[in-house]
């Protein structure tokens, strides 16, 4: 059997915490990749604690495009033999009114929920296919599928996301590349920790077992949880003429 | 949001922020929103208002729980304030390590361990968790960081071993673990038909036995007043069954009140004491069933239904127990307050804090569900146990007096001295050091 290594891109949410946890759990080796160097230390120290795998640290900015080459490169020269894997929890969901007046906050959105996973899989791509085989999971969301008058411009990252690996799938198919697109509903998380309005939130462990799980099964598409794809089927369907007019 | 303690009588309203990260915290802290008072709520297994902060703020721990280093020479373990003794058992039993004080409950955070000095079934071998504490990384309110232990900043250490979080927000702690022998426990029960019995087959075991609990029936009265069964562990020796992680199981609802009833609970009681045969029985369990028998049903608090119960659970000296103990348990049985089981342990030496629980005696622990009359029934049970030199458990507490709270804890002034010190504007705030007054009068 290969030996994994899953890159974990985005680590310090709490998603991608468990998401590590449960794949070194598995036998998986691990590479946390973030922005907060102090905090992924910690979770490091604490995977090799609980499961004595292997756990390394990498800076990965998902907006610094420039350096997106030598960190792909860093994977690979880390990955050395073992499988590469890729886990992408790094997202912004800012205040959308406040992004309508600022555009770089505006584009930082786009740069960060849809770009970075552009810019890295591009260039990760080729060395997928020639591993001939590995996953790609990646979270994007349900606020992706239809877009809101109160938070379409996150919702356009995540559908141009959701878009853009329909098409990786495809083409890195016949190498046995693996495409997961993870759509949660509510995560209780920081990024919804104290959001009015939020119900039936999920436990990031739970969000993160079944992505673990979706890779597992070769899954194309998964919301999590599952009834989310019956509520998203119906809200789907609303007429456009109608759904322009809900103030949701 | 809504935040109440285990026992669901005390509730508070407030702002409660929830830090991913350590750096997060110390903002969190020095934020506008901090400023009537904030407190560190953790697994929130203390069952009053000790973690609890109306009108101010909350700072949850529970994502604060990684851990962070561990030397197998020593059993020195470093983590953060929010792991909790289950990721204590689940990393470290299988390697043969394990906390050398555990309460009750898996669900406990190390915050909430030290904030309460906790202690386990093994007291007169093992002392309080604060025995074991090296260190600690304490945020102090006014938004230093700094390293707590009995060599650096000793007066911080100490007030703040059963300090109930007044002095600062731990965010990391180090302590050290025990060789365990096994990961299952032979566990001996007998059968002892009263109160004076059980006594006395505790003072012959205390000093021998690894571990060792009574549990009472709390509706017995006359001469079976203080029956139960008494149970001692030692580590396992030889081939132990493989380990099958038990299922958790939920309350799914509230029980309505009605069905806790004296009936019930004497029928519930009868049933646990004749499971035990006359002639006793040994038997081989998990550690972790035996150390944590009710984690199997996640919230069992739901059990005294929505309006919740209170516990009582008070440490007497070796002196005066035998007369004190039947004291407290026929006014609680008189006052049909009938409870399951209640639970008897006793207490080796004093803890390391200025409030720390312990003393050298028995220690009972009994659930009264919250009914009209219960508060006045503490009151009075408060005074017997003043009158016998006890003292109450505050991590139970919700009903304590600030004047009985001041003659049971003599050290309180060395306390306030610290925070005087540490906390001169009063950020650390809670609901339990409002009702015992512990910053002076209000
Ligand atoms: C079923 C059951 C069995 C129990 N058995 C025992 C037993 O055998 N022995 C025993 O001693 N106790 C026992 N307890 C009580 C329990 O151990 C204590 O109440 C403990 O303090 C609970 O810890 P927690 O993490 O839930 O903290 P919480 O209840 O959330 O908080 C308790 C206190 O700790 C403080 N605190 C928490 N985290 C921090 C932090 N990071 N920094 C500063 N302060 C902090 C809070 O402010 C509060 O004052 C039991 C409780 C239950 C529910
Ligand atoms: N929570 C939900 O309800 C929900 C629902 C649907 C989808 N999702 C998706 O799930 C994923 C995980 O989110 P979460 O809920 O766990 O929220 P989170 O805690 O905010 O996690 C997002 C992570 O992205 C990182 N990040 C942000 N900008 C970055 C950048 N420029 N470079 C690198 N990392 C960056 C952040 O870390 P640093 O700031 O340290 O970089 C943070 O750890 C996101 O993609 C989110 O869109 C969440």
């Amino acid at each position: 059997m290969t030996a994994e290594l899953w890159v974990v891109l985005g680590a310090s949410s709490s998603v991608a915490r468990a998401f590590a946890r449960a794949a070194a759990e598995g036998g998986a080796d691990i590479v946390l990749a973030g922005r907060d160097q102090a905090d992924l230390a910690d979770t490091a120290a604490d995977l090799r604690l609980r499961t004595g795998r292997h756990v390394e640290c990498l800076d990965f900015d998902a907006a610094g495009f420039e350096d997106h080459d030598a960190f792909v490169e860093r994977c690979w020269r880390i990955a050395q033999g073992r499988r590469l894997n890729l886990f992408f929890a790094a997202g912004s969901m800012p205040d959308q009114d406040a992004a309508m007046r600022d555009f770089r906050l505006a584009r930082s959105i786009l740069e960060v929920n849809f770009l970075s996973v552009v810019s890295l899989l591009n260039r990760l791509e080729p060395g997928l296919r020639a591993q001939r085989g590995g996953a790609v999971v990646v979270l994007g969301s349900v606020a992706g599928d239809r877009g809101r008058r109160k938070n379409f411009l996150y919702g356009s990252a995540k559908a141009g996301l959701h878009t853009y690996l329909q098409g990786m799938r495809g083409r890195m198919l016949a190498d046995g590349v693996r495409v997961v697109t993870v759509k949660p509903g509510f995560l209780d998380t920081a990024m919804t920790w104290g959001l009015p309005g939020l119900f039936l939130v999920a436990s990031p462990q739970a969000a993160a077992r079944a992505s673990l799980q979706a890779a597992g099964r070769g899954r194309d598409e998964i919301y999590y949880p599952g009834f989310w794809r019956l509520i998203m089927l119906i809200i789907k369907l609303i007429p456009e003429a109608v759904f322009k007019r809900l103030s949701i | 949001m809504t935040l109440q303690g285990w026992g669901r009588t005390a509730r508070a309203e407030t702002l409660a922020s929830r830090p991913e990260r350590q750096r997060e915290v110390a903002s969190l802290l020095a934020a506008p929103e901090a400023e009537p008072g904030l407190i560190a709520y953790g697994g929130g297994r203390s069952y009053g208002d000790a973690a609890l902060n109306s009108g101010g703020a909350t700072l949850l721990t529970q994502r604060l729980n990684r851990l962070l280093d561990f030397s197998p020479d020593t059993g020195l373990l470093v983590c953060e304030a929010g792991a909790t003794f289950q990721d204590f058992l689940r990393t470290f039993l299988p390697r043969g390590y394990v906390a050398p004080v555990s309460p009750g409950t898996a669900f406990v955070t190390v915050g909430g361990a030290i904030a309460h000095d906790v202690h386990g079934k093994n007291h007169d071998h093992n002392g309080s968790f604060g025995d074991h504490l090296a260190w600690i990384e304490l945020l102090l309110p006014d938004g230093r960081t700094l390293r707590a232990s009995r060599d650096e900043e000793p007066e911080l250490f100490a007030a703040t071993i059963g300090g109930l979080g007044l002095t600062g927000v731990i965010l990391r702690a180090a302590f050290r673990l025990q060789k365990a022998p096994s990961s299952h426990v032979v566990v001996r029960e007998r059968r002892l038909p009263d109160l004076q019995s059980f006594m006395a087959a505790f003072a012959e075991i205390r000093r021998q036995a690894t571990y060792s609990v009574g549990w009472i029936d709390g509706a017995a009265r006359g001469v079976q007043l203080g029956r139960g069964i008494l149970q001692t562990a030692e580590y396992a020796t030889g081939a132990v069954p493989p380990a099958s992680r038990a299922r958790e199981r939920r309350m799914p609802v509230d029980l309505p009140g009605i069905a806790l009833n004296r009936h019930s609970v004497r029928l519930f009681n009868e049933a646990y004491f004749r499971q035990v045969p006359a002639a006793g029985r040994d038997r081989v369990l998990p550690l972790e069933k035996f150390l944590y028998p009710l984690d199997a049903i996640l919230d069992w608090n739901r059990l005294y239904g929505r309006r919740g119960f209170y516990q009582l659970q008070c440490v007497l000296p070796d002196a005066t127990a035998e007369r004190g103990l039947p004291a407290l348990m026929e006014r609680i049985a008189e006052a049909g307050a009938a409870s399951f089981l209640a639970v008897l342990k006793t207490l080796g030496r004093r803890g390391h804090g200025y409030l720390s629980f312990p003393m050298p005696g028995f220690t009972l622990a009994l659930d009264l569900p919250a009914r009209p009359g219960t508060p006045a029934l503490m009151a009075d049970l408060e005074a017997t146990i003043l009158d016998h030199g006890g003292r109450t458990y505050l991590a139970k507490d919700a009903c304590l007096s600030p004047a009985g709270f001041r003659r049971m804890y003599p050290d309180l002034p060395r306390l306030q001295e610290v925070l005087g010190r540490v906390d001169p504007s009063g950020r650390m705030r809670s609901d339990m050091a409002r009702r015992l007054q512990i910053h002076g009068a209000a």
